[in-house]
């Protein structure tokens, strides 16, 4: 892996306005996304991991520009270019502008609805394209059979609607259409929560190899830790609009040390059957972001929360190398843990 | 839900043929185009069935003498003849042409101002949103019946001021129903994704939105076809429409109004007057109430799945 | 063991523009008393309609074609199997919800936004339970320190009295309509809210009397899939179908669910049905599993046994698809897509996909044999086995 960096999130920050009363005043902010600072290397993926409502999709969108952030910078170091380009501060028509549009692209969670019902797979796959070059139509028809067999289809899907594809084989068209156009960063958006699992092992599959043979960069959102470990080389975990981990996969596996991650990670049901289970059952709910708890903001469903936890905002600080993490107790989370476990009774585990 | 294709042939063709099976699963879609047919064929062939009498004016019904008192049908008058010796079989034929004018008329320039303005205000929001809504909201409280008088004593008596009034309202219904549908598709995946490609939003609008947020707007429109009719006629009726003489079916209701009733021992003597041109109404109208009904069906989102 | 309900070569189209889609052939499916029966599939293939159908509330344009449901009511009693497809709609609904309980997916969906969640599992009281309770008000009518509007305690005991006996009776309905003479029955929703209130607090909340009396949107995701769990728990079922329940909620909520459930089992319902695609679910809480293929059951066994040695070449595959902590390697696909069920293929439904398809496979539907005990797959790479076990006896 190179160590040159593709993308750069300084402080990013997305507060959504509750408008309220006849004059439609703001009264209150939904923070979704709370000042997060990451850095993309050249050609990895990244995994953003978290629950619904932790800023893991906002981030995605912000990325690619759907919607602006309200405050922060993205910084994007274009192939071939000396310095980066903020994109944060640029509007749609600016983006475009620059030829930087096509560069970040995205694939939605789910499939039925991220293509246009009503357009056939050639015209959904050409669209991206004749956005950027012109092309007469047996080379364009060209290219479009091209990206079908890259992921994975062939021309006998051409002139077919949406809807008589099977979720998996439509997953594969919006894969194709966001490769469209040679794009350098790819945001995955929960790009295997609506499949099956032996789909899903196709197009996870599918798209580690597209990784490789492009060279792209990913940035993979999920709330799903196995398939974000299995094709993720570092990995974010999200709380509440900001990250409380950041590490390589298999430190953040082995060396687990925020309680959160820890949570998240027992709280997958997992098929290997005689696999010794330490869970830790979080209780309560992910609170509002309209209202997030002062100080840590874990600290509210925490076990190992000290008084100090509701106090002071725990600062993301690295530990170790490739290792960051976000929590008072980080010093001790590990033995912390594993007390846990031992005091669990039986029946719980 | 499947990959397999069951029946062969262009997508197109097999998207239009599914379309066509689930408008006429349902019976009533039989009768309505039935009647639909019948009356377009009417209208098409007026001059062949009804040959004008006055070849510059097609719509003025030919009169034989001004006795008021109408006459039962013969062999000289199919239907008979209504007060002022109009011939009623005329009226009716020609009356079918009126009828689609002001349907046609009426239902294009509303649905083309509703949707321009509805999808624009949907699909950017903000101020212009809320400035047009208000609007909205103020054309709403314009009564027709006034403003149809107000038109009517500004530029004189006429169906064109009629469709114009009719118009001048009937697009309100447009604006809200195509606007709620676009903000229904504006934060679909499908628009973001054309916004990630860079699409223009002349483009997003004419390939993305308007396909899928059309088809409420067609179901209101074929539903409208008949009310406008229906309207239209009674503005003739009350004396605001088409004038004395003109092949319009509400003018001929309007012309029979005293022979609706016959003499105390014959109460049924001028029934030829009201009912067939009535019946033409009641049945153009049938017949756009049982298509817009058949296409909502068939549009029903809940029912598109195979 | 005895089973609780058991279908027997039960199979369900629909009948839709593109032709009859065979969702269901001839699937055989037994649960038994005190078990977590798990049904796991991949969308499509069944398990949702297999239980719908069991439970006969399949939508148009589905129709059970044929097949039999035998319900067993109580462990231990000798009570005779009843088919429920031979059953009327009337009877049905006193079954739903009463000694079968069903909970979905989507709780928002589950849930009436208007009515409070107390009153919503006070319901399936006043639905299902209006014998006991009228009863239970009768004794405390008759107790002297029970408060009562002055001169009506009578009348109160008197109507008590035959909703005890014929909760159904005309009168009683004719009651509920005249305003002011319905009041008698506030004493039963008191006491259905009540009971609705208990039955919350033993579901792990901490404070039930605030939850009952608030309204769905004020709850978070897992708080109302627990209040929908107890509205299924609230007539104590035999059976409780959990559809796809904790798919939608998230890991560390669909974590506390599950306990719950487990817990649940030991103390409140004697068997779970649970349908899934998770196969991590199914390991975690189930006792016996059933693999669901294109309509066809496939392959059953206990938890361990499938988990560890599965049989299938479905199974196997599926198995291998699901990433795993330790991964090594790339995951295993499944070539090719679930077939359309408008034209299932011939024989096996899985001979198009599978890896050690035969001849034999295309033309012959396999049947479902045991391989060890308590272990049952339907393919014919084990057809020996079956040989095997006749020259046994």
């Amino acid at each position: 892996m190179s160590e040159e960096i593709i993308l750069e999130l300084v402080d990013l920050k997305k507060h959504y306005p509750v408008l309220g009363g006849v004059l439609r005043r703001e009264v209150n902010t939904v923070k979704a996304l709370d000042g997060i600072s990451l850095a993309i290397q050249k050609g990895e993926c990244l995994g953003l991991v978290g629950e619904s409502g932790c800023g893991k999709t906002t981030t995605g969108k912000a990325i690619v520009r759907l919607h602006p952030p309200s405050s922060g910078h993205i910084f994007f170091h274009p192939k071939g270019q000396e310095n980066p380009v903020d994109i944060a501060a640029l509007s749609p028509r600016q983006l475009k502008g620059k030829n930087l549009r096509h560069k970040l692209q995205m694939v939605f969670q789910d499939p039925t609805t991220s293509m246009n019902p009503r357009m056939l797979v050639k015209n959904i796959v050409a669209e991206p394209i004749q956005e950027q070059e012109k092309l007469s139509p047996k080379e364009l028809e060209a290219r479009v059979v091209e990206l079908l067999t890259l992921v994975g289809l062939n021309r006998d899907h051409l002139f077919r609607y949406p809807h008589e594809f099977s979720g998996g084989q439509r997953q594969r068209i919006a894969v194709a259409r966001a490769i469209a156009t040679h794009p350098e960063v790819l945001v995955l958006d929960e790009p295997t929560s609506a499949l099956d699992v032996s789909v899903q092992a196709q197009i996870l599959n599918l798209l580690h190899r597209l990784r490789k043979k492009l060279n792209l960069t990913y940035l993979f959102v999920t709330h799903h830790l196995l398939v974000v470990k299995y094709i993720s080389d570092r990995i974010a975990v999200m709380y509440l609009g900001k990250v409380v981990e950041l590490a390589d996969t298999e430190t953040l596996f082995e060396q687990t040390l925020h309680p959160y991650t820890w949570a998240l990670l027992s709280g997958i049901p997992s098929t290997e059957i005689d696999a010794p289970k330490a869970r830790i059952l979080l209780e309560g709910d992910v609170p509002s972001p309209l209202d997030p708890p002062a100080g840590c903001r874990f600290h509210t469903r925490c076990p190992f929360a000290l008084d100090l936890c509701s106090e002071a905002e725990p600062p993301l600080l690295a530990t170790g190398e490739n290792h960051q993490v976000a929590c008072h107790r980080s010093h001790e989370t590990r033995s912390l843990f594993h007390s846990y476990t031992k005091e669990m009774p039986p029946a719980a585990r | 839900m499947n990959t397999v294709i069951v029946n062969a042939g262009h997508p197109r063709w097999r998207e239009f043929k599914f379309m066509v099976y689930r408008i006429f699963r349902n019976p009533s879609a039989v009768i309505g185009f039935g009647l639909l047919f019948f009356f377009v064929g009417v209208a098409l062939a007026a001059p062949y069935l009804a040959p004008p009498k006055y070849a510059h004016a097609p719509y003025q019904m030919p009169h034989q003498g001004f006795s008021p008192t109408p006459k039962a049908p013969s062999a000289q008058n199919l239907f008979g003849t209504t007060s002022g010796q109009y011939d009623i079989y005329y009226g009716v034929v020609w009356g079918t042409r009126t009828a689609f004018k002001i349907g046609l008329f009426v239902v294009g320039i509303a649905g083309f101002i509703g949707v321009s303005l509805g999808v624009i205000s949907g699909y950017y929001g903000g101020w212009f949103d809320e400035i047009l809504m208000r609007f909205v909201d103020i054309v709403w409280s314009v009564p027709l019946l006034v403003l149809a008088m107000t038109i009517v004593v500004a530029f004189g008596r006429g169906l064109e001021n009629i469709m114009i009034a009719l118009a001048l309202v009937e697009w309100r219904w447009y604006v809200r129903v195509i606007r709620s549908e676009v903000l229904k598709l504006r934060d679909q995946d499908f628009v973001q994704a054309a916004r990630l490609m860079g699409l223009s939003d002349i483009k997003i609008i004419r390939r993305h939105i308007l396909p899928n947020a059309i088809y409420p707007v067609l179901i209101m429109a074929s539903m409208d076809m008949g009310s406008m009719v229906i309207t239209a006629s009674f503005m003739s009726f009350v004396g605001l429409g088409a004038p004395k003489g003109y092949a319009d079916w509400g003018q001929m209701v309007a012309l029979a109004r005293n022979y609706i009733v016959g003499p105390p021992d014959d109460p049924m003597r001028f029934w030829y007057t009201v009912v067939i041109p009535g019946t033409c109404i009641i049945l153009f109208v049938l017949a756009w109430n049982l298509i817009g009904d058949a296409l909502r069906d068939a549009f029903d989102p809940k029912l598109r799945r195979r | 063991m005895t089973r609780i309900i058991e279908a027997v070569d039960l199979t369900t189209h629909f009948y839709t523009y593109e032709g009859v889609v065979k969702a269901l052939d001839k699937v055989c499916l037994r649960v038994d008393h005190g078990i977590t029966f798990g049904l796991v599939g991949e969308s499509g293939c069944g398990k949702s309609v297999t239980v719908r159908s069991m439970m006969r509330i399949i939508q148009e344009p589905g129709r059970i074609e044929g097949g039999k449901v035998f319900f067993t009511p109580k462990k231990g009693e000798s009570v005779q199997a009843v088919d429920l497809l031979s059953k009327s709609e009337a009877w049905m609904q006193g079954l739903r919800g009463n000694r079968i309980s069903m909970i979905f997916q989507e709780p928002n969906a589950a849930l009436n936004p208007i009515m409070r969640v107390g009153d919503q599992v006070a319901e399936s009281f006043l639905f299902h339970r209006k014998k006991s309770m009228s009863q239970k008000i009768l004794t405390d009518l008759g107790r002297a320190d029970t408060v009562v509007f002055p001169g009506t305690r009578r009348i109160q005991k008197a109507l008590y009295a035959l909703s005890a006996q014929t909760p159904k009776a005309r009168i009683l309905t004719l009651s509920r309509r005249i305003p002011l003479l319905r009041r008698w029955e506030t004493r039963m929703k008191k006491e259905a809210f009540r009971r609705a209130t208990e039955i919350i607090g033993r579901l792990g909340i901490a404070d039930p009397d605030a939850v009952a009396k608030n309204y769905p949107h004020n709850l978070s995701g897992g708080m109302k899939q627990r209040i929908v769990i107890a509205i299924a728990l609230a007539c104590k079922p035999d059976l409780l179908i959990a559809d796809e329940a904790t798919s939608n909620l998230d890991v560390t909520v669909q974590a506390q669910i599950l306990t719950l459930l487990k817990d649940l089992k030991k103390t409140e319902i004697s068997s779970i049905l649970m349908i899934t695609h998770d196969l991590g679910v199914v390991a975690e809480t189930c006792d016996r599993v059933g693999v669901m293929y294109a309509g066809t059951l496939c392959e059953e066994a206990d938890v361990k046994e499938l988990f560890t040695d599965p049989k299938h070449p479905y199974t196997i595959a599926l198995l291998a698809s699901v990433p795993q902590r330790h991964q090594e390697g790339e995951l295993k696909t499944i070539d090719g897509t679930v077939p359309n069920l408008v034209h299932p293929p011939s024989g096996c439904r899985f001979h198009p996909r599978c890896p050690h398809v035969m001849p034999k496979c295309r033309d012959e539907v396999p049947a479902f044999i045991p391989v060890g005990e308590n272990h049952k797959v339907a393919c014919h790479l084990y057809d020996v086995f079956e040989h095997q076990g006749k020259s046994d006896v």
